[in-house]
């Protein structure tokens, strides 16, 4: 099961992952072990607990290979963002760990990490564009990034070719097709039982051709009539009820409700291909979310999980020497650590050539969207500011508020959380 | 007002104690008291007492990632939350979450308890089997109640027995009805009636059972006996109970989060105060524990009002019935 990958794509504010479906994740909890090398520094490093069956040996394997040191991996089941944002407040830092979208803006504030523009300078063309330019701030890069998921819109050719439609390019074409595929035990489009509340907000946002924030960050940057139109327009759909399966056997982020054939449609992870091939054979393809308003454009949402250093740890220098070691140099283990578990994007596009999983089918699209339509929240947009976003949205869609309604408040928690 | 003098310490015969004596009390009473007192007081001053004043200093800091804050801000964090409107409406969610379960959980206990001690047979057993939730972990069976009971889909428990009436399958926890309610309120009401099922049982074995015969002799029976001197005999354990109940509503968090909350969000309805909190300060990646901190400090601030409204209001009625 693939469980705790969804939650790096977060955009509102909650947590990563609750407890409760957390649960089935993984197998053994919070050990270590160590790797024996000759001499040199000991590092810690830590990883969230990854899904997928075979992650945790493969990173321990990669820890034990390197030969300058000796690294000690942690895996760290539970919401490990928060485990690790309490862990750097102490004394006891690790000296490498991995960080949602990289380092936050908090962490580089408060000086907890190292910078690591010198390490990644020569080698920065070599990764995704859209991944550096997130994890760039103040200038300066804080960490290097490990691999790229995404989220997009699964769909099954052979169900519209009976309906007589091609796959929509925009969100009415989309609303339409999904009222036309629903059926009496089959719902038109699943995206969280939330009635897609959470996973749609940010995709108004930059599939109507928007961003969140305006070019200096100090205010948000897609309040205006085309946005409350693309809001509008999904709300009443929701209204309607007539496509749109508002609740399911599984949350978004798993693709039982696709896989059992209770959506046509389903937004979800890329993550969950390997079970949905299982399922659907050939009969499935994916596509990014289709262009929504007159400037609108199709949108993916994708996260990256980046290696950072702790300017506490034991041996900075040694640490940020095993990450260029490990996510820049050793491009077999990238590989392996993309492919071999899951399908995740290689932070190096150049890479994704040689992953199986994406070289032809539903993979490749989706890698090559990621590259062309990707987008991924901005660094300065908090928790705290998601949350009220995306309630805002849920105000408008759920409960059928005025849009410019919803929004004023929003604009208001953004000016101060900005400022600070 | 003279100190009253230990009358061991008279004897003519003996000298007083030495001061480490003295100090270490009759049979070392002091010395043992201390002896096992002292852990539950460290560990107490180290998890609790320490914290709560961490967090009262915090709470006037900037203290973002960071728990040795430097930029002192005064109120500011009390003034974010409190013009914040999601703030209010947090508290305004957690009033009506106590309206609805601190009276039905009071009223179910409270009715199990009296059924039970009744019954001439097997009240071990049901005592049992209705305690039995209370060793169920919130979590768990936000679970059962999300995904089995009050799953939204067609095929979700109870919206296949109303198919089964000819109904619409019911979207229970989505927010575009109040329905989510429902589930809430039993989920804790099914959790804690037992706990408090207890309590009761316990406030009635302590009512003499001379009381009820003299009762029975001046020709009370059945519901007058309940009314005149058992719910009256159970003032105090009702008290309690009642306390218990609303900070226990206030500190709700557990089947708030797991029944509603899903992965990176929860949704814009029914949130409590805590669960606000945790979303404002400790959401998405990040650890602002200044605000965090500031609301903890208003809503232990406010479970202290209603306890001691609470307090005055028995001592008042209990003042009356003396005079």
């Amino acid at each position: 099961m693939n469980i705790s990958r969804r939650g790096l794509l977060s955009f509102a504010g909650g947590a990563a992952a609750i407890a409760g479906l957390n649960a089935c994740g993984g197998n053994s909890g919070g050990l270590t072990s160590g790797s024996s090398a000759s001499n040199g520094a000991a590092l810690t490093q830590w990883y969230h607990e990854y899904g997928e069956q075979g992650v945790e040996a493969a990173v321990r394997k990669y820890a034990s290979a390197y030969p300058n040191a000796t690294v000690e991996v942690k895996w760290n089941p539970g919401e490990y963002m928060k485990l690790l944002n309490s862990q750097l407040l102490t004394g006891d830092v690790p000296d490498i760990f991995e960080s949602e979208n990289g380092a936050t803006v908090d962490m580089i504030n408060a000086g907890q990490v190292e910078d690591l523009t010198e390490l990644i300078k020569p080698y920065v063309d070599q990764f995704a564009p859209s991944v550096i330019e997130r994890f760039t701030f103040k200038d300066a890069i804080w960490s290097i990034p490990q691999t790229i998921d995404c989220r997009v819109l699964y769909y099954r050719p052979s169900l519209l070719a009976t309906a007589g439609l091609s796959a929509p390019t925009t969100l009415t074409e989309l609303l339409t097709t999904a009222d036309a595929l629903t059926t009496d035990t089959r719902g038109g489009f699943f995206g969280g039982n939330d009635g897609g509340v959470t996973v749609m907000a940010p995709l108004f946002i930059w599939a109507s051709g928007h961003k969140e924030l305006n070019g200096e960050r100090t205010e948000l940057g897609f309040l205006d009539d085309s946005f409350y139109g693309v809001v509008s327009e999904y709300a009443e759909w929701y209204k309607s009820g007539k496509g749109l399966l508002k609740a399911a056997s599984a949350e978004w982020s798993s693709a039982a409700p696709f896989i059992n054939e209770e959506c046509a449609m389903q937004w979800t992870g890329l993550w969950n291909l390997p079970e949905v091939l299982a399922a659907h054979g050939d009969d499935v393809a994916v596509m990014a979310m289709p262009a929504m308003g007159s400037s609108g454009t199709q949108a993916i949402h994708f996260g990256a999980y980046g290696s950072c250093a702790a300017v506490k740890g034991k041996d900075p220098a040694a640490a940020k020497e095993f990450i260029k070691w490990l996510w820049i140099d050793q491009e077999d283990y990238q590989v392996e650590f993309a492919d071999s578990f899951g399908t995740h994007i290689p932070a190096k596009p150049a890479l994704a050539a040689k992953a199986t999983k994406l070289a032809s089918g539903p993979g490749a699209t989706a890698a090559q969207l990621v590259a062309e339509h990707g987008f991924t929240a901005d660094i300065m947009w908090s928790g705290a500011l998601g949350t009220a976003y995306t309630d805002a949205v849920s105000e408008v869609v759920v409960k059928g508020v005025d849009p410019k309604q919803a929004f004023q408040a929003l604009a208001e928690t953004a000016k101060t959380e900005l400022a600070s | 007002m003279p100190t009253p003098v230990d009358p061991e310490s008279r004897s003519p015969t003996r000298p007083g104690p030495g001061f480490r004596s003295r100090l270490a009390g009759r049979h070392n009473q002091n010395l043992w008291q201390a002896a096992f007192v002292t852990p539950f007081f460290c560990g107490l001053a180290v998890f609790v007492y320490i914290p709560i004043v961490w967090s009262a200093v915090l709470s006037l800091f900037e203290a973002r990632n960071t728990i040795t804050p430097t930029k002192f801000v005064g109120f500011a964090n009390y003034g974010r939350l409190l013009n914040d409107e999601a703030f209010r409406s947090s508290v305004g969610t957690f009033i009506v979450f106590a309206l609805f379960i601190v009276p039905l959980t009071f009223v179910c206990s409270l009715g199990l308890a009296l059924l039970l001690n009744g019954m001439p047979r097997f009240q071990a057993f049901f005592r049992s089997a209705f305690f039995l939730p209370a060793a169920c972990s919130y979590v768990v069976a936000a679970m059962v109640w999300r995904f089995t009971f009050f799953s939204g889909a067609r095929f979700g428990m109870i919206n296949s027995v109303l198919s089964g009436f000819g109904s619409q399958p019911v979207h229970w926890l989505g927010g575009e009805n109040s329905w989510y309610w429902v589930a809430l309120v039993t989920l804790r009401l099914w959790l804690q009636t037992g706990f408090y099922m207890i309590l009761f049982i316990a406030g009635l074995n302590r009512i003499p059972a001379s009381t009820y015969e003299a009762a029975a002799l001046d020709g009370a029976t059945g519901w007058r006996l309940t009314r005149y001197i058992t719910i009256p005999q159970l003032k105090a354990t009702s008290a309690a109970v009642t306390m218990l109940l609303v900070i226990n509503a206030f500190q709700a968090f557990d089947e708030f989060y797991n029944l509603l909350g899903s992965i990176g969000s929860y949704p814009s309805h029914a949130r409590p105060p805590l669960v606000f909190l945790y979303l404002i300060s400790l959401g998405g990646s990040q650890l602002d524990l200044g605000v965090g901190s500031a609301g903890t400090m208003i809503v232990t601030a406010i479970i202290v009002v209603f306890g001691l409204v609470q307090n005055w209001v028995n001592h008042r009625s209990g003042a009356e019935e003396r005079s």
